[in-house]
């Protein structure tokens, strides 16, 4: 049995669900912060 | 022996409370935390995804197929880190809850709600990189067997634990109970632990222990590097999490001001 294709579809997995992750809480971050900055000035 | 006993238990609280309780509560003030996470979130996450890269890079076209397994065993620097961080996150919203419930920290609730997405995901990526693994190696997807099972008990946990957190408003009542809930739950984590010790089934036993491993060294190094990246990863996102829900706290604060005024 060849193992590659398993092999590559944990990694995809893995690789993509953390980046995926790590970019969505980046952008929720920034997004929040600007909308806190903005209410913050008058 | 009597004035010496009563002497223990009136100095001992005090020193205690003296030398634990401030070191947790430099953090108690979300301006000096933010004045700590704002710079220490970009150093986590490239630190982590430098060692990531360089862990993942090594074990797919660097170390050597094992004996038994063949290339197959490259799978572990992915699971074996999602595995760790899934139970991680679940420790760290066991501790949280505890310092919430009994110290009321005013961070905690945010850091335990900050860790269950990511400690969700990283259990789901223990699940499917086992499965997945487990096809080639035992020769099916899945098995009923003691590690697998109380792993997928952990991620239903974690959905159960998010379900809660995000019921209803913030009121403290709410945010109890998910505190009580991620407590209670921190039971399941010593049962995966031990869960191959206790049922022989299909996952094979630790392989790394106190003692050493039974991994050969040019297979086991790139693990650890691996572990470690996905770890500062892990810290970075809910960093990034914790400073998201303290800017929406502010911006709601901010607007009920307004309204009242």
């Amino acid at each position: 049995m060849n193992h590659w294709p398993f092999i590559i579809a944990a990694y995809a997995l893995a690789i993509g669900g953390t980046v995926t992750l790590t970019v969505a809480s980046f952008l929720a971050m920034r997004r929040a912060e600007a909308r806190a900055e903005a209410v913050r000035r008058p | 022996m009597l004035p010496c006993v009563g002497r223990l238990v009136w100095t001992a609280p005090p020193k205690l409370i003296y030398w634990s309780v401030p070191p947790m509560h430099i953090f108690a003030n979300p301006n000096r935390f933010l004045g700590i996470a704002r710079p220490l979130t970009p150093w986590l996450g490239w630190s982590g995804g430098v060692l990531v890269a360089v862990a993942l890079g090594a074990g797919l076209f660097y170390t050597p197929p094992d004996y038994l397994q063949g290339e197959s065993v490259r799978i572990l620097y992915v699971h074996v880190p999602s595995a760790w961080l899934g139970m991680a996150g679940w420790g760290a919203i066991a501790v949280c809850s505890l310092m919430q419930l009994v110290w009321r920290h005013p961070l905690a609730a945010v850091a335990a709600r900050a860790s269950a997405v990511p400690g969700a995901l990283f259990a789901a990526l223990a699940l499917a990189t086992g499965s997945i693994w487990g096809r080639p190696t035992w020769g099916t997807w899945w098995e009923w067997d003691g590690r697998l099972t109380s792993m997928l008990v952990l991620f239903f946990l974690y959905l159960g634990y998010i379900a809660l957190a995000n019921a209803g408003d913030e009121r403290a009542s709410s945010s109890r109970v998910a505190a009580i809930f991620g407590l209670v739950g921190a039971v399941n984590l010593p049962i995966i632990h031990y869960s191959v010790l206790w049922w022989r089934t299909l996952h094979q036993g630790q392989s790394i222990t106190l003692r050493g491993s039974t991994i050969d060294g040019s297979i086991l190094w790139p693990l650890p590097i691996a572990t470690l990246g996905f770890t500062l990863l892990f810290a970075a996102i809910v960093l990034m999490r914790m400073r998201a829900m303290l800017a929406e706290a502010k911006v709601e604060a901010r607007l009920r001001r307004m309204a009242t005024q």
